[in-house]
């Protein structure tokens, strides 16, 4: 699996609460709810946010609550991936789950803003296009990895149980 | 060599006899637990070819997060779950009256020392005070569960904070767990499972210890524990109806890490916004004038909490133009305050008193901040917009903290509202 699109840069402990807040989650549509996507963090995300972009962060990327909301309404505006420093464990668990591809990349915070980025689920590798560096990730097992292929645990377990 | 509590559970649970750190294994989950979160579970579970759960008795559910219902969509998401639990033979579900999950679900018997527990929240860590290895999933995973109860874990390696000392004059736990995050940040312990052990711990209430395991996962940790002892087993014991065993750590187990901390220099402490890891001593923040106190949550909203923020207040009222929010976090929490008088005192002095629920802790249905304003909370996290206008600041402190503020109006330590 792989994925190419281009950055959008956080910074560390992007929490749930940033990524959606919880004065929002009695909106049961996820549509209406990712209007309101990282709307504390910043403003322009949902408007600018280009389908099969990637968001590139810092540490502890989802840290807080155990809301897979959070999860969902990045998928909702077409994030093509999240690659960060490294993730809170509940968040990456979600996005594996509903089929976010996720990446826990050490060098990551070289990327800018813009840049180019292609993800190589499988070898675990990450591309900056724009500026010609690779970074090596964290690699996820196979089954982990053939989860967020089959689209999410949903669809995973939907196949398996056939 | 020896394996930690965490690891015996987990290995037990995969049905191995032992397990090592970053080992992948597939548990049998002793207990699930769900609130609202039960609604989209089971969409899914429906959704993965489900049909009945695989074991209705090992799964707990409550409403909790909504209650009672604010808006018509609230109130089907509500009603969905109890046709849902009706029509799977869900017998342990609680229904709005209740409380909080992480109240309830122990005061209900179902933790148990030893248990492997999931559950669709982040705060489902708090029953590791009781000796279980409890950790929160997303629900996906608990549709999942609900299939085959069974869920694949990465076996985290523990870190050991080992607390010795006494606490300071009106330094409680929640005082502990302000003073780790600011010390060692909100990231310390991502993927891994923090025991607290040590003579400040085992001098703790159950209560207490439930702070603690409460905010570990504002460390980032997976799971937190307290070894079961005594206290645990009297707690639990009329809950369950017997006296359940435990599990402890070898004594050759391994730990990444073991911290002594001194409990003499923990101070009373304030964490500042918009992280719980943003923790000061007291007096750096007081004076700063607020606008809400609220007192709850899953952290702080026992009976031993209350008691803390009457006897603070000793009668005096709560300030002009500040708002109180007093939230008891259970019905059984909210029976025995009124016994003991408590609800009474605090409404006396002028606080709003609510419905056990999370309410104001998660800004969605009351007790939302506006731009500009100030709150102290005794809750878990502070986060930007969390409890309203991303342009509110909240500080999270303990019981008493909130109480004093709450009488003077501004962040204040129980010390200086005594003998105003
Ligand atoms: S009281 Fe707050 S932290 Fe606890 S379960 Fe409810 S919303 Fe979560």
């Amino acid at each position: 699996m792989k994925i190419r699109g281009f950055a959008w840069k956080y910074g560390d402990n992007i929490d749930t609460d940033l990524i959606i807040p919880g004065k929002y989650l009695d909106i049961g549509d996820v549509r209406e709810l990712a209007r309101h996507a990282m709307e504390g963090l910043d403003p322009d995300f949902v408007s600018k946010f280009r389908p099969g972009d990637v968001i590139v962060a810092g540490r502890n990327f989802g840290c807080g609550s155990s809301r897979e909301n959070a999860a969902d309404v990045l998928k909702e505006l077409g994030v093509g991936a999240v690659v960060a420093e490294s993730f809170a464990r509940i968040f990456f668990r979600n996005a594996i789950n509903i089929g976010l591809p996720v990446l826990e990349c050490e060098g990551c915070g070289k990327i800018e803003g813009g840049h180019e980025i292609e993800l190589d689920m499988r070898s675990a590798m990450v591309f900056n296009h724009t500026s010609g560096s690779v970074y090596r990730a964290g690699s996820l097992p196979d089954f982990i990895l053939d989860i967020v292929e089959a689209g999410g645990l949903v669809e995973y377990k939907k196949k398996s149980r056939r | 060599m020896g394996m930690t509590i965490s690891e015996k559970i987990l290995a037990r649970a995969a049905g191995l006899p032992s397990v090592r750190p970053g080992e992948i294994v597939e548990c049998a989950v002793d207990l699930a637990m769900t609130h609202e979160g039960t609604a989209a579970a089971a969409q899914k579970f429906f959704a993965m070819g489900g049909a009945r759960v695989w074991e209705p008795g090992r799964i707990a559910s409550l409403l909790d997060h909504w209650a009672p219902a604010h808006t018509e969509r609230i109130a089907g998401v509500h009603s969905l779950i109890r046709s849902f639990v009706a029509a799977q033979g869900i017998k342990n579900f609680y229904d709005i009256r209740e409380g909080i999950c992480h109240q309830v679900i122990p005061e209900k018997g179902h933790v148990r020392p030893g248990w492997l527990i999931v559950g669709t929240d982040s705060h489902t860590t708090t029953y590791g005070a009781f000796g279980a290895f409890a950790t929160g999933v997303g629900v996906t995973d608990m549709a999942a569960v609900f299939l085959d109860g069974r869920i694949w874990l990465k076996v985290p390696p523990t870190i050991r904070f080992v607390i010795e000392g006494d606490l300071g004059p009106h330094v409680t736990s929640k005082d502990v767990m302000l003073y780790l995050l600011g010390r060692f940040g909100t990231e310390y312990a991502t993927y891994k499972a923090v025991e607290f052990a040590g003579g400040t711990v085992r001098a703790m209430s159950v209560s207490s210890r439930m702070t603690l395991t409460n905010m570990a996962v504002e460390m980032g940790a997976k799971a937190g524990i307290v070894a079961p002892d005594d206290k645990t087993l009297d707690w639990l014991e009329p809950r369950l109806g017997f006296r359940p065993e435990v599990m402890n750590n070898d004594t050759d187990a391994v730990f990444e890490l073991e911290i002594v901390i001194n409990a003499g220099e923990i101070g009373i402490q304030v964490a500042c916004p918009h992280s719980p890891g943003n923790s000061v001593p007291l007096h750096q923040v007081a004076g700063r004038p607020i606008n809400q106190a609220f007192l709850g949550s899953c952290t702080n909203g026992r009976l031993e909490d209350l008691a803390a923020a009457v006897a603070v207040m000793g009668g005096r009222p709560v300030a002009p133009g500040v708002r109180m929010i007093v939230i008891p976090a259970s019905r059984e929490v909210y029976r025995e305050a009124m016994g003991m008088g408590y609800i009474q005192a605090l409404s006396e002095a002028g606080a709003v008193i609510c419905n056990p629920t999370c309410g104001a802790c998660i800004g969605a249905q009351m007790g939302l901040l506006a731009p500009g304003e100030v709150c102290i909370a005794s809750s878990n996290r502070n986060f930007k917009g969390r409890m309203g206008s991303q342009d509110a600041e909240v500080y999270l402190a303990s019981p008493a903290v909130v109480a004093a503020s709450a009488v003077a109006g501004l962040i204040a330590g129980p010390e200086e509202v005594a003998g105003k």
